[in-house]
């Protein structure tokens, strides 16, 4: 088994009018202990539950969730696995506590019992691992959407968990805070070595991820490496979701007729490096 | 605009007063309060006065800030001063008809008005040098025999800690929403008093639909943080009584014994 399973869960809730809504229709996933994970999906897809599942903050109505081998439906092991599995959301603001960051960062441990002199440890190394240690004694709303995202993923590692589940972290922050917040998760990956399931809409940031599994109607859809996946241009487009950049615009010329170029180009680097060549060849 | 609020008066330092334990900084403070009701004669009175201003002095925190949060209580104070002209005994120095101002009155006037004043800069000094967070720790700590009455001391605690958070946030999600109601034509700043208040409709119903969202996600967040209410429950800042409190309360308690002793012998006392 591995280190954050579903096996067949399904997910509904009660709508007044429209009855019994489906969201989550059989999903079986696996995911190893240290992968980098993006999760992509339209509106409606069911990638947002299926985050909430990972931490017990939903249940599943059908099917199994296992954390670390513990079933996530029993409740007596409910916190254990939020130790383990942390959740950031969309909006910032709405995941502080209080009102300075060092004591924001310090309510996890607090709540789980860390006594005082390791909490201190902790907050510190946090705050250090998203780099926003100089704001310590800050009031929150006065920091920038970037790091106020930030200082809710450093409220998370305090607890020293060993995946992050990050449901669209950046969808409300300007570019620049976008960029900062990128950089921390994938820090936190390759050198704390944290589980990341990134759920997120742009294209451009799932090719960071190791794995990338692309969800639809509550199943999923396609699963592979960010090149596996993104050379599949037509069948993506078919289900409404973007590529990233560099690999619409190579799809576009080949479509346009322009032969010898690479399959799988996803970063702006290696599109300016494979133009280069065909460049070449063509001189 | 609404942004520029700042919430309470906490000025940020390194001076003694800031960095006296902030539950006997709650308590000195109401003893102290107390102390200056008690002062009945002008002797009194002016050693709660020399108190609080070397309280003032030690702050570190400028004089200007001070007068300014009594400027917003200039009009009581003014006001029952001048209602206390005209009571007391005394030589009677102006007379109307049936209103007489004496030295007595004049006497009481003034006694009122320090009074009032050094009540509010005592309050002052315990703001100034508070932090919001260090005032609700306080409050927390102290509260705990409550306890025993059933009352939910951590749960009040984590309420007012998560209100001081969000006051900042609302306040420029009101901005916000005056401002996309102004786009959209609501009048806001024109008319009466009723039509005024019925022109804040618009702005207060979507202000709450979000703060229930706003609430529904935070309770999520904690939820994710493995809150889990007071029980076994740490805190990361640890209060430490040390030699500056007891020292400090050892002033205090002095200085309140010598109000009893003036109220005692000094004989011109009055009873306000």
């Amino acid at each position: 088994m591995d280190y954050l399973q579903t096996q067949n869960v399904s997910f509904s809730y009660d709508e007044d009018e429209s009855g019994l809504v489906e969201v989550l229709k059989g999903v079986t996933l696996g995911i190893q202990k240290g992968d980098f994970v993006a999760l992509l999906g339209h509106n409606g897809s069911g990638k947002s539950t299926l985050a909430k599942h990972f931490n017990a903050i939903l249940l599943p109505s059908g099917g199994k969730v296992y954390v670390d081998t513990m079933d996530t439906a029993d409740d007596s092991l409910k916190f254990e696995i939020r130790k383990r599995v942390g959740l950031i959301l969309q909006n910032p603001d709405n995941q502080l506590v209080a009102s300075i960051v060092e004591e924001d960062i310090a309510f996890g441990p607090e709540n789980l019992g860390v006594p005082p002199a390791e909490i201190r440890r902790r907050v510190d190394s946090a705050l250090k691992a998203v780099d926003m240690y100089d704001y310590r004694e800050h009031a929150p709303h006065k920091l920038s959407g970037g790091q106020k995202q930030r200082v809710a993923i450093a409220g998370i590692i305090a607890m020293e968990p060993s995946t992050i589940v990050l449901d669209e972290p950046t969808a409300m922050l300007d570019p620049r805070g976008r960029q900062e917040v990128m950089d921390t998760i994938i820090k936190l990956n390759r050198e704390k070595g944290i589980t990341i399931v990134l759920i997120t809409h742009y294209m451009d940031e799932a090719i960071a991820a190791n794995r990338v599994v692309v969800m639809d109607k509550g199943g999923i859809l396609m699963d592979g490496t960010p090149k596996e996946i993104f050379s599949q241009v037509e069948a993506l487009k078919a289900h409404r979701l973007d590529v990233p950049q560099a690999a619409e615009l190579l799809h576009r010329l080949k479509e346009a007729g322009c032969r010898g170029l690479p399959n799988g180009v996803l970063t702006e680097e290696e599109c300016v490096a494979a133009l280069e060549l065909l460049l070449k060849e063509k001189a | 605009m609404i942004k520029d609020v700042t919430l309470g008066q906490y000025f940020p330092g390194k001076s003694i007063i800031h960095k006296l334990d902030p539950r006997v900084k709650v308590l000195l403070t109401l003893v102290n309060i107390i102390f200056i009701f008690i002062a009945g004669n002008f002797s009194a009175l002016g050693l709660m006065t020399a108190f609080t201003l070397t309280a003032m002095l030690l702050s570190g925190v400028p004089f200007t800030r001070y007068i300014r949060s009594i400027r917003g209580v200039l009009f009581i104070v003014l006001f029952t001063s001048v209602l206390n002209l005209f009571y007391g005994g005394g030589t009677v120095l102006a007379k109307w008809g049936a209103v007489q101002i004496t030295t007595g009155g004049i006497r009481n006037a003034v006694f009122i008005a320090v009074r009032i004043v050094v009540l509010i800069l005592m309050s002052s000094i315990l703001t100034y040098t508070t932090s919001p967070t260090q005032l609700t720790d306080a409050l927390e700590r102290l509260m705990k025999p409550l306890k025993i009455f059933r009352i939910k001391v951590h749960e009040i605690a984590m309420m007012m800690t998560i209100a001081l958070r969000f006051v900042p946030t609302l306040l420029e999600e009101t901005d916000k929403i005056m401002s996309a109601q102004k786009a959209r034509g609501a009048d806001l700043e024109s008319g009466g008093l009723i039509s005024r208040v019925k022109a804040l409709v618009p702005v207060l119903i979507p202000l709450f639909v979000s703060s229930f969202r706003r609430a529904y996600d935070l309770a999520m967040a904690m939820e994710c943080r493995c809150y889990n209410g007071g029980k076994g429950r740490t805190k990361m800042k640890i209060l430490h009584i040390t030699a500056k409190d007891i020292v400090t309360v050892l002033v205090a308690a002095a200085v309140c014994a010598g109000v009893v002793l003036l109220n005692l012998f000094v004989a011109e006392n009055f009873l306000i």
